[in-house]
């Protein structure tokens, strides 16, 4: 018995082995190698996307790698692989192996400059990606923006959640604070509606699409206007009061909505214009990962660390705690808010419903998914979940018990998240994953 | 005219009288001395000291200025810092963020330079992390400096805790048992490092010890505290020859 128990655990040792010295070669892949890849895949798909899935049985390509196709009709499970061997993982492999080299070359020359511009090379081929992949079908828009709008929300949850380490129920409130605020704005302003009359302002819709980050702004401000109402009583004394009055907030949000009747009431508000375009939803979301990146990362920023693990030493430091908290929250709202503004605009239709307990289930299943104090994590998480949520809407109403099965079992074997308390430092990021030297010796000692 | 001066301070938590009629005057670079039995108020005259708690009564004043009833982080720039009795290091920063967190009030670059990470950030950050390694060198933690705190052994996590007072760039350091659960010879590069830092920055320096020798050694006035009361004051050799002070706490530990 002694014996099979060995050998078992060799078998499986060696089974490991095996496994990574098949991942060995793309381990020295860099993002940008990954990104190319993808780009070219959607490309590929682009070229002979629909006459393969016709061959293969399928009437249109696959929206969402699959995945939703597997769990309606498994009768077609096997095209459906096919399909996306043939056009995302084999291509992705291949591309992403044999390019390796000559990525890490470029992604070396790139950081030669400062590291924006690598940075902005690699956002580029992202968008692209997106764009492409985005292209094929108005389903897989949606999914894009509402993922991306989620990231958003994520991100500015585990400021407050993570970061400061404080319980925050309100998100959702700020969610529908920013959602209104920038509807108003571009209703009232941009377009006919039979509520608010005639638009205050026809602009061409050109001029519309300019000026539409303003109602985000606008949005945001509302939210964290909210904020401070909470703010104010919560973080006068020391206690776990935020987690109470914030969930409070978000109801009486909601219930307020639900109450004004010139934005529609239970009703909801809609006839919002058109201008959440991918390329504003992309460019808030890059913004804000941008901007809560460069502030985790600041010395102000990391107050929140200290305030969170140890207010009385944080003060006796001169940290200013409350200061710090307070903007921190208000921060955060405002993040919310321009994500609503976003998720308002991309749905162009809005019910206070929408902004209930179960959106503060999903923003907190993301955070925790992803990680805690970790810009990284809340991308993955966010990612992920949206994924994984979309993936399963065939199963309707056991998509709310397989997740919440994940969720848990996701927070047996790994508490804390999948990435959390990391720094995300961009510059190390996108380094290429080998050294030109390295190379070469690879390459001698692979021949 | 002294650096630091307490006018008959008095505290009461709820019934309990832990300070009473608390009279203090540090001159500048004076090293002095707080011993006391256990549970006599010396933490708590720390804590009143620096803002923690609002004195019931009396008055504090620092370079001319009343600090009384000032918030904790105001009268830490203004230029009182100190160390915990029981460590308080953040769990999940590493050494070098400790030193450069204490450099908080000194920034200026605000909000939009934390937000847009704008070159006078980037600038001023620097400053501070060179200021910050040359502290850490100071106390001789510089090679740890990307350690996460919690990894660190005890006598280390102590002198990431001074750097990280010193960073505040106080006028008067307080050191609430500095030497605290340290083996005889992390005692002994402790008492090196408070004399070092002591000359090198020119700062004075009240300290709370519960070991005769360190107090003994390194101060040049000692209060004796007893239930919230100095019963003497003086010079070390004052203090060890003062029968009250031997009755009521040096007694049993001259003998060990
Ligand atoms: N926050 C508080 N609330 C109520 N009582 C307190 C508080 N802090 C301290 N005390 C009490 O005040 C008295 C003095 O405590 P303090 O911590 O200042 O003593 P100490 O001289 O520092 O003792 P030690 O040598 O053990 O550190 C003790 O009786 C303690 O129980
Ligand atoms: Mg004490």
């Amino acid at each position: 018995m002694g014996a099979g128990l060995e050998s078992s655990t060799t078998n499986r040792s060696s089974m490991r082995n095996r496994l990574s010295s098949y991942w060995e070669p793309y381990s020295q892949v860099p993002w940008l190698g990954w990104l190319v890849s993808a780009l070219i895949a959607t490309l590929l798909e682009q070229l002979i996307g629909t006459p393969l899935a016709r061959v293969l049985g399928l009437t249109k390509p696959p929206a969402l790698f699959g995945l939703v196709i597997m769990l309606k009709e498994p009768g077609l499970i096997p095209s459906a692989l096919v399909y996306v061997l043939l056009i995302y993982l084999v291509p992705i492999g291949l591309v992403a192996r044999f390019g390796a080299s000559l990525a890490n070359k470029v992604a070396a020359r790139l950081l030669d400059y400062p590291v924006v511009l690598s940075a902005l090379v690699h956002i580029a081929l992202l968008y692209a990606t997106l764009h492409l992949w985005s292209g094929v079908s108005d389903y897989r828009l949606l999914v894009v923006k509402l993922t991306l709008i989620a990231v958003i929300v994520t991100l500015s949850l585990n400021v407050v959640n993570g970061y400061m380490g404080e319980f925050s129920c309100s998100h959702p409130g700020f969610m529908a604070l920013g959602a209104y605020g920038a509807s108003v704005f571009t209703v009232l302003l941009f377009v006919q509606d039979s509520r608010f009359g005639p638009p205050l302002l026809p602009l061409p819709l050109v001029l519309q699409h300019v000026l539409f980050p303003i109602s985000l702004i606008v949005g945001g401000l509302v939210a964290a206007l909210g904020a401070l109402l909470v703010a104010i009583p919560s973080f006068r004394t020391r206690g776990d009061y935020l987690a109470i009055i914030s969930l409070a907030f978000m109801f009486i949000v909601k219930s307020l909505f639900e109450n004004l009747e010139f934005v529609g009431g239970p009703r909801g508000l809609g006839n919002q214009p058109d201008l959440a375009t991918l390329p504003w939803v992309f460019f808030w979301t890059m913004a804000c990962i941008w901007i809560i990146n460069n502030f985790v990362r600041s010395i102000l920023g990391k107050a929140l660390n200290a305030v969170r693990d140890g207010e009385m030493a944080a003060d006796a430091m001169t940290v200013n705690t409350r200061h710090t908290k307070m903007v921190a929250f208000l921060f955060a709202a405002f993040w919310a808010g321009v994500s609503g503004g976003l998720f308002a605009h991309v749905l162009r239709y809005i019910n206070p419903g929408t902004f209930g307990i179960r959106k503060l289930a999903e923003v907190l299943a993301m955070v925790y998914l992803g990680g805690l104090n970790s810009v990284a994590g809340s991308v993955v998480g966010a990612v992920g979940f949206n994924l994984l949520s979309e993936a399963l809407r065939p199963l309707e109403i056991f998509k709310w018990i397989i997740i919440p099965v994940l969720l848990i079992v996701l927070m047996v074997f790994r508490p804390t998240g999948l990435i959390a308390f990391t720094e995300l430092d961009v510059g190390e990021l996108l380094k290429p994953k080998v050294k030109p030297e390295e190379e070469v010796e690879y390459a001698a000692a692979t021949r | 005219m002294p650096l630091l001066r307490v006018d008959s301070m008095t505290h009461y938590f709820g019934g309990l009288r832990a300070v009473h009629n608390y009279d203090l005057a540090i001159e500048p670079g004076q090293i002095r001395g707080l011993i006391g039995p256990n549970g006599a108020g010396k933490t708590t005259i720390f804590n009143l000291i620096t803002g923690r708690y609002t004195p019931t009564e009396g008055k504090i004043v620092l370079e001319d200025r009343e600090i009384t009833g000032l918030q904790p982080h105001q009268i830490a720039s203004l230029g009182l810092g100190r160390t915990f009795q029981n460590l308080r290091l953040w769990r999940h920063m590493n050494v070098l963020d400790h030193v450069k967190m204490a450099h908080y009030s000194k920034i200026t670059y605000g909000l939009m330079g934390a937000f847009f990470g704008t070159p006078k950030r980037t600038r001023e950050e620097a400053e501070i992390e060179d200021e910050s390694y040359s502290l850490l060198e100071l106390v001789g933690v510089s090679h740890l400096a990307d350690q996460i705190v919690t990894n660190l052994p005890y006598g280390a996590q102590r002198r990431v805790e001074l750097a990280r007072a010193l960073a505040t760039q106080p006028k008067i350091l307080f050191l609430d048992e500095p030497t605290a659960g340290m083996n005889p010879e992390e005692l002994a590069q402790m008492m090196e490092i408070i004399r070092h830092v002591h000359a090198e920055l020119e700062l004075a320096i009240f300290l709370i010890e519960h070991r005769m020798k360190v107090v003994m050694d390194l101060c040049q006035v000692i209060q004796t505290l007893v239930f919230g009361e100095v019963i003497a004051e003086g010079n070390p050799d004052e203090i060890r020859n003062n029968p009250m002070v031997i009755d009521a706490y040096l007694g049993k530990e001259v003998e060990v």
